[in-house]
């Protein structure tokens, strides 16, 4: 598909009467950073929920890596390597920050034989770096569930890269996240896109963050596209700015 | 001393102390060779409903049909059916050996059966995706179901039960014998859970326990970890059971095989009491909740039940963090948890990827 890591082609969710994706379309290019913005209950969690397989999509097809996935579930599309992280962390409370990172390795091979096995020292090093790289190696031996909201954002995004996805699909990093430590995240999503060649689909709030990290943003409102451009296009836009701030 | 010879002390000790139970105190054989059992109900339990976090009130299922399956295949390896019914049990003898074949035959027969019960039910239920209340719900009817099932059915001697041949002379005390079987069966567990639960598969299920949606999100085969789990809970289970039926003498499909209100309440309970997710807590529970209740048997005869009524609620109560869990919150850094010295001011440091 031309170079597309992700394509988006039509697609719908209805919830009852409620259209929460109204006819998307987007395509996310290999090795870019691309955002999504749009009102609170404008379908950006939505649309991440039908992207990575959480519930069937009514319309539409998605294709990942040339492959259709819409009628794929979570797990699979997963070890397909599209991960996403979630708006209220999800992590394994009562493991240790190391465990949590362990059982995070990439599950694309995954067999019978391999279900019972140990960990390599490998696996050892790569937790113990990536937690250095969130800044939480000081606190790897405590439990996930001690850790502060904004800690454990930072520990769900070092998971998802310690489990080397191809698409990391981020829904608010950012939230949460006490505001002097805001550019460093900026700095780790950036890092992550550059140096270890992950794709990211950025579901952000905070303006500042997405245009400092999209090179392209989509705007939904009211489940609908309305536009998309590059990020400093986007910014100055009258319908964004209507949609979010409400159009006469 | 430093761990590893402090882990030596400790399970050669247990080694020790055990393989001299049954000579040190004679009048309590068959009790002490409950006691192991009560450590395999509790370890076993504890596998799904405190490991993986899926609180079952089931498991008795395989208890029972391993108990069953050995049973029957020794009846029907020696004796003819229909005489061996009408007769209750009363012919003759077996010689040690045939007693032994058809128990070790019974018993991997039962493990075989219990294992595709496990798959079947696990197939049914966890795949399709049974979590939380529901999955206990599901499974209390199981353990219901199979009892009155087995009341039914004459060819395992339905509602009036089942004897098992008598223990034959030449083997020894059957007491003592048991006891053995029990200690081994319990020690290849807890090998075996020790093992598991330090590699992929022990982070797995706890992953599962912690949050399931998170699992299914990074990829994992949450359903097949499941299945296993509950197929190897299976296998020790029907184990326990085969050889329980034998020490016991006498099956009843409710009060012995498929005993939802004693035993299978009871491993819940001692799992609970030691600390469920816990390596060392089923054993520590199982091991206080079965003197407890030999004591309450002994000095609070006709109230055992409301003393052990009582001992359920203070458990879950007061301590439903259990004995290890209580310990693990007081004392976190024995268990391994601790903050480490901070290397600079700058949280993020300067590592690469």
């Amino acid at each position: 598909m031309s170079g597309h890591l992700l394509e988006v082609k039509d697609v719908c969710k209805k919830f009852g009467g409620v259209v929460a994706n109204d006819n998307i379309s987007l395509s996310i290019p290999e090795g870019s950073i691309v955002g999504l913005i749009g009102p609170n209950g404008s379908g950006k969690t939505t649309l991440f929920n039908s992207i990575v397989g959480y519930h069937p999509i009514d319309k539409g097809s998605i294709h990942f890596k040339g492959r259709e996935i819409s009628n794929m579930r979570v797990p699979e599309i997963a070890r397909q390597g599209m991960l996403r992280t979630f708006q209220q962390t999800h992590i394994y409370g009562k493991m240790t920050c190391v465990q949590n990172m362990q059982i995070s390795v990439s599950q694309t091979n995954e067999g019978f034989g391999t279900m019972f096995s140990k960990f390599p020292p490998e696996v050892m090093e790569k937790a113990d770096r990536l937690l250095a790289f969130v800044g939480l190696y000081t606190k790897r031996r405590l439990m996930a569930g001690d850790l502060s909201f904004g800690q454990q954002k930072l520990l769900e995004f070092a998971m998802a890269l310690m489990s080397e996805p191809k698409l990391l699909l981020l829904d608010e990093p950012t939230a949460g996240i006490n505001p002097t430590l805001i550019n460093g995240m900026i700095d780790r999503l950036k890092r992550s896109n550059a140096d270890l060649g992950i794709t990211l689909f950025v579901i952000e709030h905070n303006m500042r963050v997405i245009m400092n990290l999209a090179e392209h943003i989509y705007c939904l409102a009211h489940g609908q596209l309305l536009t998309h451009g590059p990020a400093d296009k986007i910014q100055y836009d009258q319908k964004v700015i209507d949609a979010y701030l409400g159009a006469k | 001393m430093n761990n590893t010879g402090r882990k030596f002390v400790l399970y050669g000790s247990i080694l020790v102390i055990s393989l001299a139970a049954p000579w040190m105190l004679p009048a309590y054989q068959t009790q002490l060779a409950f006691l192991w059992m009560m450590v395999l109900f509790a370890l076993t339990w504890d596998l799904v409903g405190g490991q993986m976090g899926y609180t079952s009130f089931g498991n008795i299922v395989f208890f029972g049909v391993g108990m069953y399956v050995t049973a029957v295949i020794q009846r029907n390896l020696h004796f003819d059916i229909e005489e061996y019914v009408h007769v209750a049990g009363a012919v003759d003898m077996l010689t040690p050996g045939q007693y032994l074949a058809g128990l070790f035959l019974g018993l991997g027969a039962s493990t075989i059966a219990s294992v595709i019960v496990a798959a079947i039910l696990g197939a049914c239920i966890l795949a399709m995706g049974m979590r939380g209340q529901y999955f206990g719900i599901c499974t209390l009817g199981l353990g219901v179901a199979a009892g009155e099932l087995a009341s039914g059915w004459e060819y395992i001697g339905a509602g009036s039960g089942m004897v098992t041949p008598v223990f034959p002379d030449g083997l020894g005390e059957r007491g003592v014998f048991f006891y053995y079987i029990f200690f081994l069966l319990a020690g290849i567990l807890f090998l075996t859970l020790r093992w598991l639960y330090s590699g992929r598969f022990g982070l797995a299920i706890k992953a599962i326990r912690d949050d399931e949606d998170k699992a299914e999100a990074m990829g994992i085969h949450t359903t097949r970890y499941k299945i296993i789990a509950w197929c190897i809970c299976a296998f020790f289970l029907s184990l326990a059971g085969g050889a329980a039926g034998h020490l016991i003498g006498f099956i009843d499909p409710t009060e012995v095989a498929f005993a939802g209100a004693t035993f299978g309440v009871w491993m819940i309970l001692m799992a609970i009491l030691g600390g469920k997710g816990t390596l060392w807590g089923p054993v520590i529970g199982a091991v206080i909740f079965h003197f407890t209740q030999e004591l309450f048997w002994t000095y609070l005869f006709g109230w055992q039940r409301v003393a052990l009524g009582g001992l359920i609620i203070a458990v879950v109560v007061f301590f439903p963090q259990g004995i290890m869990g209580w310990l693990r919150d007081r004392w976190p850094e024995r268990f391994g948890y601790w903050v480490e010295e901070s290397s600079g001011s700058d949280p993020f440091g300067d590592a690469k990827p």
